[in-house]
């Protein structure tokens, strides 16, 4: 904990928000847990936006899928836990590979009480030992956007036993490439062993308890906090690992938990310190002096503005985050730049208007605002990039500035 | 419950969207939570509209359910109204607005608001995107035009005038349509008077009953507000829809008697060259490749009689996802000796797919995701699409122009006729293997195993069943090798038949090339 927290104005926004719901989580973690499959319970509203969020992007058969709700299922005509068995039976047949299950629940499963944890239960028993059944919940009046990730990791978490190991768990859907790199890198440094939640196989699920010292990898992880902590782990305070200078506190909190002492580790660290500070030097020349504007989104917002402001020299005008953790944000908020206006929440038009009068050099916004913004003229980073990107780590940190960097220089490739 | 991995169409409140965007001055409040945000996606990222769609989202959270859902829409609804000052406002419910039940039509009549406010009633379980365009272009045609006075036909000496229906935002080349349509009516001397909903602002609405009759574009979204134009004005409308040759001399000829002109002022003359393209030469290659199409109603039906009769494919399989023109499609599938396939389940289609063994497939994005991975050339026909199916260049489906854009399109992904002979003849050739791919479309995925695994698993069973022995022997199964990948498809059907009507049980070299010769008559 930093002790000289410094008191972060905020501006509470409540209106209309444009920002998609937590099943939009499963565009990437479908990719990341590679036998587990997830089925929303839900609408043909719910089926249409994992689609449209996805897009161009799922080349491979999707592990994903909705059980959608008909008028014969809410008007009691078909019993909507047999329809879900039936749905359940006729993907399993189809997919042997699956492993584990979700059911997502979503927006009109919630508003009419389907219990899914319940059918969660029941449809493990009858699928025992092939396949393990989850639950979680991604829908629009419970999550925002990458707060889907967080429920099904909570989710997880009665499925990991106990243990009394003394483990480092990093908490968070990475890059596989990022996972090996912090997987070498905590070896040099003597700090493990070393487990990663979400794994890539829903096997290789790691034990909790009391030994288990976990460091989150993504600001957005609240309630996954909470049931670790629950379950007797401690959290390691630290800055998150985007950009040089959040993953060397990154790294130096979780080697500390080790007991290492800080100047072994720099000695550690420093050539990937100075490998990523040459790769970013160039980014960050391209990027000083601009202005940014973030639109709440994914809850990396906070991190972002200060790997920008503090390694590329970037302004931040605005910072919005749909939710603010301060707990979880404690090593990130007072590295802030004092001017930025920090708001939480979100009424688009409100916020649009302060856009449009702040005229930022970049706007970071959803895929709904990116081309009409450029259309008027502002340049656009495109936010849901920075949840399917590598963008953690030492080696990542000049590929996430070069993000923001490129909307830039197409303009200026284009101006002429 | 309905198992969905893909859907082809949104719920119905995307297709109020659609109209929405496609219309200027009016504005759309939609109750819904936060996710359903996402639909402006679909027209400023893969239609790449410049502007936000004019929807204003109430965005509820579960915090509000217990408390006034009710007041934090009628906030909405006022706040729109002030912000963007639109003429007219359509109002309605997502999904989980409708379970709540909290009449956004009423709400929006107590706010006394000083323009007219059309309510959607678009039921998101039972309904899809399609109909609900529809709904929605009829209420507002009704809402708006309703009260309008009914006018006489044209008076003497005055050129007659068309509206034009149909088109929205987010439609299949709907923008070129449009042009290429407009340009034909203008060309026979007919005034066009509106085009709606594309373009046309509420106030456009209320004339609609003024012009003489209108053309139906697309019925899946203009039949109902067509119809009603009929019944309260007295205005007929085109039942033909112009995609291809045939169909569009005979769009020429229905609207040439509904204007009174003459019909030979829409010939296409020298810029229809499909036709030539198709009689053409080296054009034999074409014919009785076998073709499966499937799509929204109007296209897929569309495209099978251009491919059945002006290519001179042979269509192998027909469907629509559009329930709603199931009997027209029934009809048109009958004309091949085929069963039409009515279904929205993409499972269903993939299965079809497979065990049709088609050359070509024509469909919409999904059919591309099938076709690619049973390594069969698609051309995309209908919505749903994708960004590059809305391309910068002029590329309409319908009309004169359309029928070239069409022979192009399906053409370019298939092998040309030489270099399939060659295959065929040099089939040890090292660079003639399995993989090769039309040499025009440089490397490209060619069939995998997981195609094989793919047609192994979805061949529906009724294939099988009616005599579950038939088995190639081994000789025979190496002989099927030396054909190339894509009409060794169709050879092992054929030969499969010819054995099944023929009582062999085990497949030879011999029954192969028996087939052969029974199938080449
Ligand atoms: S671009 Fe092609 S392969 Fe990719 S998702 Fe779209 S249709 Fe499928
Ligand atoms: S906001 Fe709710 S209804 Fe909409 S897509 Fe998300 S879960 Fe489904």
């Amino acid at each position: 904990m930093t002790p000289e927290t410094r008191e972060v104005q905020v501006l509470r926004e409540r209106g209309q928000r444009e920002v998609f719901c937590g099943l939009t989580g499963i565009v990437w973690l479908h990719r990341k847990i590679q036998d587990a499959f997830f089925l929303v319970v839900g609408s043909r509203t719910c089926a249409h936006l994992v689609q449209s969020a996805a897009g161009v992007m799922i080349f491979a058969e999707p592990r994903f899928a909705t059980a959608i709700i008909d008028e014969r299922d809410l008007a009691g005509l078909a019993d909507a836990n047999e329809e879900l068995d039936r749905v359940v039976g006729r993907l399993l047949e189809r997919r042997s590979d699956i492993k584990m299950l979700f059911l997502v629940g979503s927006c009109p499963s919630e508003v009419i009480k389907l219990d899914l944890g319940r059918a969660a239960q029941r449809l493990s028993r009858i699928h025992s030992p092939r396949v393990r059944v989850l639950n979680y919940s991604g829908s629009g009046i419970e999550t925002t956007f990458t707060q889907g990730e967080d429920a099904c990791l909570a989710a997880l978490l009665p499925e990991m036993s106990a243990s009394d190991a003394k483990e480092l768990l990093v908490v968070g859907a990475l890059a596989d490439v990022v996972e090996d790199q912090f997987r070498r890198l905590f070896a040099r440094l003597g700090v493990g062993p070393v487990r990663f939640l979400p794994p890539r196989q829903s096997g290789e699920l790691p034990g909790v308890g009391p030994g288990t010292r976990f460091i989150l990898a993504q600001p957005f992880l609240a309630d996954t906090v909470v049931a670790l902590e629950r379950r007797g782990a401690t959290r390691i305070a630290a800055p998150f690992p985007l950009g040089v200078e959040g993953t060397t506190g990154w790294f130096q909190a979780a080697a500390a938990a080790w007991g290492k002492a800080p100047e072994d580790v720099a000695r550690e660290l420093a050539p990937e310190i100075a490998r990523a500070k040459t790769a970013l030097a160039p980014k960050a020349a391209a990027l000083a002096g601009k202005t940014i504007f973030f639109f709440p989104d994914s809850q990396l917002e906070i991190p972002l503005a200060r790997f920008l402001a503090r390694e590329t020299g970037m302004r931040p005008l605005e910072i919005g985050t749909p939710y603010l953790h301060r707990a979880l944000l404690s090593e990130e908020l007072p590295l802030l730049p004092a001017d930025a206006l920090l708001s939480e929440g979100q009424d688009v038009e409100r916020q649009l208007d302060r856009l449009r009068a702040a005229r930022p050099d970049l706007t970071v916004c959803g895929l709904g605002l990116a081309n009409p913004l450029e259309a008027e003229g502002l340049a656009t980073k495109w936010s849901i990039e920075l949840l399917f990107a590598p963008i953690h780590g030492f080696d990542q940190a000049a590929d996430l500035a070069e993000l923001f960097r490129r909307p830039l220089e197409r303009r200026r490739r284009l101006a002429a | 419950m309905q198992l969905t991995l893909w859907t082809y169409e949104g719920p119905p409140h995307i297709g109020a969207m659609r109209v929405a965007t496609a219309m200027r001055d009016l504005h759309y409040v939609l109750h819904a939570p936060q996710g359903d945000t996402y639909a402006d996606l679909l027209f400023t990222m893969i239609e790449r509209r410049d502007r936000r769609p004019p929807v204003t989202y109430t965005t509820f959270q579960a915090r509000d359910l217990g408390g006034d859902t009710a007041e934090l829409f009628k906030t909405a609804a006022r706040e729109a109204y002030e912000r963007f000052r639109p003429t007219a406002m359509i109002v309605g419910a997502s999904c989980t607005a409708e379970l709540i039940q909290d009449d956004p039509g009423g709400l929006a009549r107590t706010l006394g608001l000083p323009i007219p406010v059309v309510a959607l009633e678009l039921p998101a379980y039972q309904k899809k995107e399609n109909w609900g365009a529809a709904e929605t272009f009829y209420r507002l045609v009704r809402g708006l035009a309703g009260g309008a006075p009914v006018v006489p036909p044209r008076a003497a000496g005055r050129a007659p005038t068309c509206n034009i229906l149909g088109p929205t935002a987010l439609g299949f080349r709907h923008r070129d349509d449009v042009a290429e349509i407009s340009a034909l009516l203008r060309k026979m001397g007919i005034e066009v008077s509106i085009v709606a909903p594309l373009g046309a602002s509420p106030a456009d609405l209320v004339k609609l009953g003024e012009a003489d009759f209108n053309v139906v574009l697309y019925p899946e979204i203009a039949l109902p507000a067509a119809q009603w134009l009929e019944r309260k004005f007295g205005r007929p409308y085109t039942r033909t829809v112009p995609i291809g040759r045939l169909a569009t001399a005979e769009f020429v000829a229905e609207v040439a008697a509904l204007a009174g002109v003459d019909p030979a002022l829409g010939q296409g003359g020298d810029a229809a060259r499909s036709e030539w393209y198709a009689k053409s030469v080296d054009s034999g290659y074409l014919t009785g490749k076998r073709v499966f199409v499937f799509g929204d109603a109007t296209h897929a039906i569309a495209a099978a009689r251009i491919a059945a009769e002006e290519i001179g494919f042979d269509v192998v399989g027909l469907g629509t996802y559009s329930r709603e023109f199931a009997r027209e499609t029934r009809a048109a599938a009958q004309r091949y000796g085929i069963e039409a396939l009515i279904t929205d389940d993409y499972l269903d289609v993939e299965a079809a797919i497979a065990a049709a063994q088609p050359e070509l497939v024509l469909g919409t994005q999904m059919e591309r995701h099938i076709a690619k991975r049973l390594g069969v050339p698609c051309a995309v026909i209908s919505a749903p699409v994708h960004v590059q199916d809305f391309p910068a260049r002029y590329s309409p489906q319908m009309g004169h122009e359309g029928a070239n854009v069409l022979f192009d399109t399906w053409i370019h992904p298939l092998m040309m006729g030489l270099e399939e002979h060659l295959l065929a003849m040099f089939r040890e050739d090292f660079e003639f293997n399995d993989r090769a791919a039309p040499s025009h479309l440089g490397a490209k995925a060619a069939p995998t195993e997981s195609a094989a695994k793919l047609v192994a698993s979805a061949v529906p069973p009724q294939t099988a069943t009616s005599d579950a022995i038939l088995a190639w022997a081994s000789e025979a199964e190496l002989e099927l090798k030396k054909i190339p990948f894509f009409v060794r498809g169709k050879a092992r059907r054929n030969c499969e038949t010819y054995a099944r009507e023929r009582g062999v049980r085990l497949i030879t070299v011999e029954t192969l090339y028996d087939a052969k010769a029974h199938f080449s008559r």
